[in-house]
């Protein structure tokens, strides 16, 4: 059984609708810690220390934010700038994380039909999640598939409901395969 | 109703004069006794009884804020400072008795009654200096605990001096008149040891059953019950009540009702004390005075100038600075309220004629009324020369460092300041006025310059031409502004960072042209209420984001009250204003539920846009 860390990052999860539930259908499940890095951090002093310790303890590395323009929220950058060390994470001597398993879990508010070359914003999403598969190409990690909630803008309850449910899914499969 | 309408009128007058409280007191009990307007006579001595219960209380809260902890701490200046005062005083006085014709024993109770200092008023006017805590403050506190130590072996004492042929003839009711001297020394001493044995197993489930009937009165009842028996109990055996209450107070100083009892017999004892300080006042007699002018006198000034001297002396040994040490000596010159209990127990005693007695206690009242006069004119003569002299001498040798920081004022605020930069490897040159504070941080290896950085040639001399930044923390608004004024004149190239205590204090920086203003307790306030949002379940970042806005948007509105605050009407309406305009900013009224600074977070529009698409 695999020991997953969800980083999750939402400068306004009290507002948020779509992660708030996908979290409330995973809590307490085995094996899974959620770090909650904006509560731990509001003024985004990281403590580097702490967070190589938890990644350490953990096989899988997931992402949790909503896409903001194209990307994570500031906390993710932060995070990735301090905690990802020269020496520790890449470089000769950085082997620290050899052999995890990391990927992004992301809600983005348009529909999947968006993201297409003949779509409104011309790319498919995994384009634009480029840095996150090439960072962990750079820490001798291995990127997974994304989980994706599109189209968030225009779900209700009952379908962010069902994208729960199979985020607990994608979950219980990393975990148990 | 007399006496209340005297301290009401006569209090105010003496405050604002700078007179302070206890003299003020001492000149209404003047005016409104027998030898001026005569309202107060003929009960001047029950008064006195009466009034004598503030000291009682006094001394009483003095015991109750005595841990024993404390009272072993201060060990050494208690006995030596205290038992050398005392020794020393009363073979100096009975010296020179003794040449004055008066006999042995006789000598030897004056000496004793006349080292006496008065607590009452000693303890009152330094506290309402808030000098207390100075060193002279502490020496003086250790000498007068000692003396009121001493009253129980001096009233154990007085009936071995009157000798066997005097008994039991006396007027006195107390119980200890037929005993004989060895028994009435004996009586004493066990009443001390029935104080703190009830007090240590009586007294405290006593108050345990009495504070669970949660019934306030009757806590405050109590409290006064208890110091009026003790009062009684000690009276009975012949002994010094207000002794009696201290004991009392150290042995209840570790029981958890402590601040009850504390705050329950303030009131009472300030009232009784300001009636105290009027009855001496009252009892002064113009007309014996009259008679005898030149000997009361030339005994008053005799007399205070023989104790500072002795004190200065011991101050001198105990190696307390010169001008605290001065401070000390002319604080404990007066002759105590205690000497008023002894003087008329040795005329009881037949130790002392009736005589000498009145011509003393006109001494002593008199004593007593120059005191806080004394200490004024140390105030305002004494000291201000000192400080002057202390910085010259220490600043000249001192400064030779120079760096781009300098920091004025190294108390709580700048010092953690201080520390801040200097682990960031950025050195600073300090000035500090408070010498006591240098000298401890100097034991702690930190250097710092004792000097007055509102004084232009102890900037130069830390090097003001050349520095880039003065940060000013001093301790008072006034130093703070001093500095300023200072800093704008002289050096106007210096980036000033200056602490302000409270919002009139921001104003009047802000007058001063002075744009870096840091209010004191701004920040740590802000993230107490952040915590506190927090606890509630309110998101960590939220809380600290909205704490930082506030901040943002109250020291802008400081900026805007301060060029109307004068306008009394303007401002408050204008303050209420900014109140709202506050609460609707961060409530987001106009928004959304979240700080309009996080509304590119907000998907509400587009949410809204997306759906209309559809």
């Amino acid at each position: 059984m695999s020991r997953i860390l969800i980083l999750f990052a939402h400068p306004a999860f009290e507002k948020s609708r779509v992660h708030y539930q996908l979290l409330a259908t995973i809590r307490g499940m085995q094996g899974v810690t959620v770090h909650d890095l904006y509560e731990t951090y509001p003024d985004l002093n990281i403590d580097v220390r702490q967070e190589q310790g938890l990644l350490l303890q953990h096989d899988i590395i997931l992402f949790q934010h909503p896409l903001y323009w194209y990307s994570a929220p500031a906390m993710i950058k932060q995070w990735q700038d301090l905690v990802l060390e020269h020496g520790w994470a890449y470089g000769r001597t950085g082997t620290a994380l050899r052999g995890k398993r990391i990927t992004n879990v992301i809600s983005a508010g348009t529909k999947e039909d968006a993201y297409q070359p003949d779509g409104w914003h011309q790319h498919p999403l995994t384009d634009f999640l480029l840095p996150y598969k090439q960072t962990a190409t750079l820490c001798n990690m291995q990127y997974l598939a994304p989980f994706v909630v599109y189209g968030t803008h225009q779900l209700d309850a009952t379908s962010i409901s069902e994208q729960a449910i199979s985020y607990k899914q994608f979950l219980e499969t990393l975990r148990d395969r | 109703m007399i006496y209340l309408a005297a301290a009401v009128v006569f209090i105010p007058i003496a405050k604002k004069l700078g007179l302070g409280s206890v003299l003020g007191y001492l000149l209404a009990g003047v005016v409104i006794g027998p030898s001026l307007m005569g309202f107060i006579g003929s009960e001047g001595q029950d008064l006195m009884h009466f009034a004598e219960f503030g000291v009682v209380m006094m001394l009483f809260l003095i015991g109750i804020e005595l841990e024993p902890a404390l009272l072993w701490n201060l060990r050494a200046p208690i006995l030596g400072l205290g038992g050398l005062q005392v020794l020393l005083t009363t073979a100096a006085v009975a010296c020179l008795a003794l040449l004055l014709g008066q006999p042995l024993n006789a000598a030897l109770a004056l000496g004793m009654i006349l080292s006496l200092s008065s607590t009452a008023i000693v303890l009152q006017s330094l506290k309402e200096k808030g000098q207390l805590s100075s060193a002279a403050g502490q020496s003086a506190f250790s000498v007068l605990l000692f003396q009121d130590i001493a009253v129980i072996p001096m009233l154990a004492v007085f009936p071995l001096l009157a000798g066997s042929s005097q008994g039991g003839s006396h007027s006195e009711s107390s119980l200890r008149d037929n005993l004989p001297a060895w028994g009435q020394t004996l009586m004493v001493l066990g009443a001390v040891v029935v104080i703190v044995v009830a007090g240590r197993y009586l007294l405290r489930p006593l108050l345990r059953i009495i504070a669970g009937t949660r019934v306030r009165e009757l806590f405050t009842a109590f409290s006064l019950l208890l110091v009026v028996s003790i009062s009684v109990l000690m009276s009975l055996v012949g002994l010094s009540p207000a002794l009696g209450a201290f004991l009392g107070g150290v042995v209840l100083a570790n029981s958890e009702y402590r601040h009850e009892l504390e705050s329950d017999i303030e009131p009472f004892k300030g009232l009784l004390l300001g009636l105290f300080f009027m009855a001496v006042g009252a009892s002064i007699d113009f007309r014996l005075i009259l008679s005898m002018p030149w000997v009361i006198l030339g005994l008053v000034v005799g007399l205070m100038s023989l104790k500072a001297f002795i004190l200065l002396g011991l101050g001198k040994i105990f190696k307390i600075k010169i001008e605290q040490n001065l401070l000390f000596a002319v604080a404990l010159s007066q002759v105590g309220e205690f000497a008023f209990v002894l003087l008329s127990f040795s005329n009881q005693s037949n130790i002392l004629p009736q005589s000498t007695v009145s011509i003393l206690t006109a001494v002593v009242a008199i004593s007593m009324a120059f005191t806080p006069l004394l200490l004024l004119a140390y105030e305002r003569l004494i000291q201000p020369r000192f400080s002057v002299q202390t910085t010259n001498t220490r600043e000249a040798d001192e400064i030779q460092e120079k760096h781009p920081i300098i920091i004025a004022g190294f108390g709580r605020f700048g010092n953690i300041v201080g520390r801040f930069l200097r682990v960031n490897g950025v050195k600073a040159t300090i000035l500090d006025l408070d010498s006591d504070r240098v000298d401890a941080l100097h034991n702690l290896g930190v250097k710092v310059h004792y000097g007055d950085a509102s004084r232009r040639d102890m900037l130069e001399a830390a090097g003001a031409e050349d520095a880039k930044v003065i940060i000013v923390a001093m301790d008072t608004v006034e130093q703070t502004l001093d500095v300023v004024r200072v800093v704008r004149k002289h050096f106007p190239h210096l980036q000033m960072l200056v602490k302000a205590e409270n919002i009139p204090d921001t104003f009047e920086l802000m007058d001063l042209g002075v744009l870096h203003i840091y209010r004191e307790t701004l920040d740590t306030s802000l993230r107490m209420g952040a915590d506190a949002l927090q606890m509630l379940g309110i998101r960590a970042y939220h809380a600290y984001r909205n704490a930082g806005t506030f901040r943002k948007q109250d020291e802008k509105a400081m900026k805007g009250l301060s060029a109307i605050r004068d306008d009394k009407k303007l401002y408050i309406n204008t303050v209420k204003e900014r109140i709202e305009e506050l609460e609707k900013l961060m409530s987001g009224e106009r928004t959304t539920r979240f700080n309009p600074s996080g509304l590119g977070w907000d998907e509400q529009s587009l949410i809204d846009e997306a759906r209309q698409e559809e």
